[in-house]
Parts: structure tokens; sequence; C-alpha cells
């Protein structure tokens, strides 16, 4: 679906159901240069059962209007328009890697809002290779390359997409290009860089929250995960092993499962 | 002392390490070394909210093996992460793969522009079965570049070629027919049999959907029939209204947009979710990894393929028997500078020529070799000979044989891995008895 916020167009996948006032929101943050794309094996699950699910692309990205936000902080405040955008008062929030950073900073702003926090291959700070961060500045498609490369682990690296059919690093990387990289990854990248305020951020979030982390994630490995969780009260930690920074493909189920289970008992769906 | 700081580069895995590993993980399968072969038509279902997912496309996995099965999916990795494509759709022929692709593309009332110099049964399915359909084409000289932009009407959904036309050799100039293809706003698909993927990546050429016959050199062996459309995922279906199939809610799904779900490999969702179900052309798991077992040696194969195949043509321009040769690799080739540019690691081991003495030298020709195999097939390990006008494109009348380039002496070789001093020993033998046709008996 489409609906502006600050004067800008949004596109949200709605996971192939008609957006329904009268359910619960769960809004899917995606990482760095990425779309809603890297979402589609968990929210049509959660569209289908009872709740409105919507993968955002942020904007500047994927189909969505406008131009990158700069920074995590606007991009958590923007989250927040979101909820206002589609007329709802609350939601539950799902990051993966960049996505966390905003969700906790969005979590940590409008604690009233957010009912509960998923966080995959979340950290409380992602400094930048700064090799990486100029060639994503320079657009250099080779950032992306590298990115891929070390979003995925080893087993990642051979394939075993959970869609028949699928290469997982091919289609991150065409995701990952769909944009100017410039303006999309390198504007995200710097805005990770830059951001300082996550470790604090943690420590005002009250809602129930999930931490998914991977035994092979090279970007953010599990003990920043951990150190993270740890600041957040009773956060719940699930590790996957042989597993990279993008379980939310590689282990598509294993991840759905459990984050199924994290919400349903959180933050109920409306029953048919 | 400075030191230079390293400069990064991306580790991911390399051809002949994907030709072996990609799309498998064995920790998934028991640990089992090899792909396994799954051998079986359905899969259990945790519960029922499990079988609902699966068929609403909410979560990854197999359901029927018409649709999908884990051995097939394998092959569809491996081939997708050789090509550099998002993703891949195996089926049980290349002619299902080439059907399956234009109707994912097309609706009655649609139309193609599609290269004249095609496989024979290509050329029927897009001359005589599509018009069945609604479909029409319009078919245009492969090297006639603006012949293409030419033919472009206001319902055309694509363009179709081989990137080596079966069988004369001639050569797509792909780039700039890509450039024609998205200027228009219609995705060019590319048959690339003759080349695989190591030889060429079409997807680096501006194609947007390349399909196999993977009978050919992609398994090798000969034993099996496959083919594969791979996705290349740059192709962005919502940038005009010509794809509603792919951009608007399909009925099909609850109103799923293939395009505004799935991107990249919008294209390969579709095929399977619509084709697969729809038409049916499954590829069986035994051929799925009859053919793996090919693709793992196959840059090995096609090295060896590319160098009898350039002692051949070498071979055959000094003899006094063959009228004419082509190959890509012959410097006056029409193509033969776009092929140095497009088949940077081999022209490949397809070879055409023209036997002096006609049909009759021709024939006789075909009866006499011994070692190298008479049948219709190409890219076997094994060398292969056939004589098209009698043959492959037999079912073509005088007219359309001269438009598709044929002549009566042409003579196709598929130039096999055997000691090059074996094939040409046994060419000596065909030529003694084209020389004297009447005077040889094959019977």
């Amino acid at each position: 679906m489409k609906f502006k916020v600050n004067n800008s167009e949004v596109y949200a996948s709605t996971g192939g159901r008609p957006f329904d006032k009268k359910k619960p929101l769960i809004i899917f943050v995606h990482g760095s240069g990425l779309t809603h794309m890297t979402w589609v094996l968990q929210t049509r699950y959660f569209a289908f059962h009872g709740y409105n699910s919507l993968a955002v692309d942020l904007p500047g990205h994927g189909l969505s209007g406008g131009e990158s936000l700069k920074s995590i902080e606007e991009m958590a405040d923007w989250v927040s328009s979101v909820i206002d955008a589609v007329g709802h008062r609350e939601a539950s929030l799902v990051g993966h890697s960049q996505g966390c950073l905003v969700t906790v900073e969005c979590t940590a702003r409008y604690p009233d809002k957010i009912k509960t926090l998923s966080l995959m291959g979340g950290a409380g700070a992602i400094p930048m290779n700064p090799q990486l961060l100029s060639l994503a500045e320079n657009n250099d498609p080779k950032a992306v390359d590298l990115m891929m490369d070390w979003a995925h682990g080893p087993a990642g690296h051979f394939g075993g997409h959970p869609v028949p059919g699928l290469y997982h690093i091919n289609t991150g990387t065409m995701l990952a290009k769909s944009r100017t990289i410039q303006n999309t990854l390198g504007v995200d990248f710097r805005a990770c860089d830059n951001y300082k305020n996550g470790f604090e951020a943690a420590k005002k979030v009250k809602c129930p929250t999930l931490s998914i982390l991977a035994t092979d994630d090279k970007m953010c490995p599990v003990k920043e995960g951990k150190k993270l969780a740890s600041l957040i009260e009773g956060s719940q930690v699930d590790i996957i092993d042989n597993c990279g920074h993008m379980m939310l493909l590689e282990e598509a189920d294993r991840v759905l499962t459990v984050l199924k289970k994290f919400i349903t008992t959180n933050y109920p769906p409306l029953s048919s | 002392m400075s030191e230079k700081k390293k400069e990064l580069k991306p580790n991911t895995y390399k051809f002949d390490t994907l030709s072996l590993h990609a799309g498998y993980q064995p920790h998934k399968n028991a640990g089992s070394r090899q792909v396994p072969i799954y051998q079986t038509t359905s899969y259990l279902f945790d519960d029922v909210d499990h079988a609902a997912a699966l068929f609403n496309l909410e979560r990854g996995g197999h359901i029927y093996s018409r649709i999908s099965n884990p051995t097939v999916g394998v092959l569809e990795e491996r081939v997708a992460s050789l090509e550099g494509g998002t993703a891949a759709l195996a089926t049980s022929s290349g002619m299902s793969a080439i059907f399956l692709a234009v109707m994912t593309l097309c609706e009655a009332g649609d139309h193609l522009v599609v290269s004249s110099q095609l496989y024979g049964g290509t050329v029927n399915l897009f001359r005589l079965t599509l018009p069945k359909f609604g479909i029409k084409c319009t078919f245009v000289k492969p090297r006639d570049t603006e012949g293409f932009k030419k033919a472009i009407q206001k319902n055309t959904k694509g363009i179709f070629g081989e990137l080596v036309g079966n069988p004369g050799n001639e050569i797509m100039n792909m780039p700039e027919i890509a450039k024609i293809a998205h200027e228009a706003g219609i995705p060019l698909m590319v048959d690339a049999t003759y080349q695989t993927p190591y030889l060429c990546k079409p997807f680096e050429h501006g194609a947007d959907i390349v399909i196999h016959s993977l009978t050919k050199w992609m398994a090798g062996h000969g034993s099996s029939m496959a083919g594969i459309l791979v996705e290349g995922g740059k192709f962005d279906w919502m940038q005009n209204d010509k794809f509603p199939t792919m951009t608007k809610p399909y009925e099909g799904y609850h109103g799923l947009s293939f395009a505004e779900e799935f991107g990249p490999t919008a294209f390969t969702m579709k095929a399977r979710a619509e084709g697969m179900r729809d038409f049916g052309p499954c590829l069986s798991p035994q051929n799925a990894w009859n053919v793996l077992q090919g693709i793992e040696t196959l840059s090995v194969r096609m090295k060896k393929h590319c160098s009898n195949a350039e002692e051949m043509v070498k071979y055959l321009m000094n003899h006094e028997s063959v009228a004419w040769v082509s190959h890509p690799s012959v410097p006056d080739h029409p193509d033969h500078e776009l092929a140095k540019k497009l088949l940077p690691n081999g022209r490949g081991s397809m070879i055409a020529f023209g036997i002096k003495g006609g049909k009759e030298a021709g024939v006789a020709f075909i009866n006499n070799v011994k070692l190298a195999s008479h049948l219709a097939n190409v890219g076997d390990t094994r060398t292969l000979v056939i004589h098209p006008a009698s043959g492959t494109h037999s079912q073509m009348d005088e007219a359309t044989l001269k438009f598709a380039g044929l002549s009566h002496d042409m003579i196709r070789l598929s130039v096999g891995i055997e000691d090059i001093d074996d094939i040409k020993n046994d060419f000596e033998v065909g030529f003694r008895a084209a020389r004297k046709p009447r005077l040889v008996s094959n019977q």
C-alpha cells in the first residue's frame, strides 16, 4: 500500500492482505540499503494470521519516494509517523540490522506506542569499516558485494534458500543495487556509523523484547547482540547456529517460528 | 615502516566452487556429502496452519513435486548462482522452459520479436504453436540489430533469441539488442544453451531471462532431458503497464502482486506458482541429480570442448573436401570480434561446415563416420554430427530453410572431448566416402 509521511510517498508491503484498521499493527524495518522484500518470509504469515503486517521501504529506498534519512534518530521518528499515518495508536516493531538501531531508538522515544520489539542481527552500535563506508558513499558496487559476502554465513554462501530456486546472495545484491548505492547504502552506512545512542536507548526500552542472533554473524556478532539485550529488562534471546547476519532469509523458518511465538504471546492477533 | 592498507575483496565463492557446492547444505541433509535424490511426489505438513502457509506463499518449502522438489531445487540454485541470477526454475526440457517463459510473460493478443536463427523446434513453437494461443511473433535476422527495433509493436512483450544461432553460428549483438529492448520497456530473453555460463553470462550483457536446455553441455553426458529458466533480477516490471500479470493483484494467490512482493525474483515466482501449477512441466529428481553430476565438471569439460573445436576448425578449413567453415573463432566469421567480447573463455564447440558435393556428399559423410554419432542432439561429451536440412530442420519448407540460413551442404558438428586425433581420423573416413558416394555404402 502507499500512503504519505511528511508529504512523501511511502510504500509498504501488506503481506498480500488488505490493510484493516481493526487488526493490530506490526511494522518491519529493513537493514541498510535494502527494501521491504527482505521480509517476505515473515510478513505474509502475519498478514494471514490476524495482523496488519507493514514491511516499509524507508524513504528513498525500494518503492518509497523522498530522500534517504540521514540519521537513525530521524528514521526512528519516521517510524512513529508511519504508525500515525496509517491511523493506528500503537504497533509492534521488528527490525533487522540497521532496522534494530531504528526500532530501539523509536521504542525509547515513544514507549507508549510500541508494544513489542523484535530485533534480528541487532547491536547497540554498528560502526562501519571505513573502506566499506567509503566505497558505498562513492557509489562503488563493490560495497554491495562486500556487504553480501559478510552478511551471509558460511552455510548461506552455498545457498539453500527456503524458497525453492532462489539464490540468496544474488537476490540480496539486486535489492541493494535497485537504487543508487550512494543514496541508499551510502547514507544508511553513514547513519549507522554516526549513531551512538543505542545502549542508552536500550536502557529505556520497557516493552517485551526479543533478540534473534546468529552464531556466524560477522556484521553484528552474537556478543554485541547479547550486550544490547542485557540492557533491556526481561529481553529474550534466541541464537541460531550455522547462520549469518541474513537470518531472516538464511533461516527464515526458524526466525518465523520464534517471532510468531513471541509476537502472538505478547501482542495477540485479532481473533477471527 | 609504513604498512599499506589491505584492499577489501569479497570472498564469495567462484565459478568452479559454485559448480560443485551451490544450492546444497549437507548439514541439513543428514550430512550426506552428495545431493540426495528426493524421489517423492509430496511432503508432510506439520499441521493445517503449515499447509495453509505453504499454499499461500507465506513461507518457503515444498508441497508437491510438480511445483518444487528439494533435489531439483539444488539444481535451480546452482544454475542461478553460476549465471549470476537471482532465481531459477528447472523444467522437463529446454523447450518447456521456453514455453514457460513465454506463457509467464504473455497473454493472448501479445507479440514477441524473435531471432530467426533458432533450433528448428523453437522456430515451430514461435511460428506455428504460439499463434494458436493468440501470441504472434515477428522474426528478425540475428545480425539485423536495427531490425529488432523496427519490429517492436505496442503489444510486444519481449525479445527472444539464441545467443549463437542454431545451426549457422550467427551471434546476436546482445548488448545492443538489450538496449533496444530496455528502451522499449520489455525484457530480453536469451537461450544460451550453446555457451553455458562458463563461456558467457548473458546477464552481464543486458539479458533479463536466460534459458538453457540443460540436456546439452550443462549435463554433458547425454543421459537426461532437462531445461531451466534463470532470472537476472534487474528488469523493473513496474516501469510501465505492459505486464499486468506481474504487477496487478493475482486472483490465483489472494490478490498477490508478484512484482511488489518478490521484486528481483518475481518472474521465477510467477513461473513456478502459475506455470508449474497449471502446465506442470516438472523435472524429475533423478534427472535433476544426473544434470548436477554433469555441472560438477562443467568448466573442465568446456575447456576441452573449446580446444577440440578450435583444432577441428583448423583441420576443416584446410581440408580439400570442405567448402566453408563457420565458427566464431574463424577470423573472417562476421561475428568474430563480437564473439571475442561475449565469449572470452572460448567460442563454443558447435561448428557448421559445408561439404563439397552438396547434399549427396553430406549424406555419404554422415553415413560413414563411426566415432561421431549421427543424432539429434548437441553438447554431448561425444562428438555428434547431423545434416540439418534432412534432420533437425526437416519440417521446414524451402523458403523457411533459406530464411533460417540453412543450405543443403551444411553439416552441423558438435565437437566432443574425445582425443582430437581420433575425431580427425574418423572424419577422414567420412570425407573419403563423400568423395566417392556411390562406391561406399553404409548398408
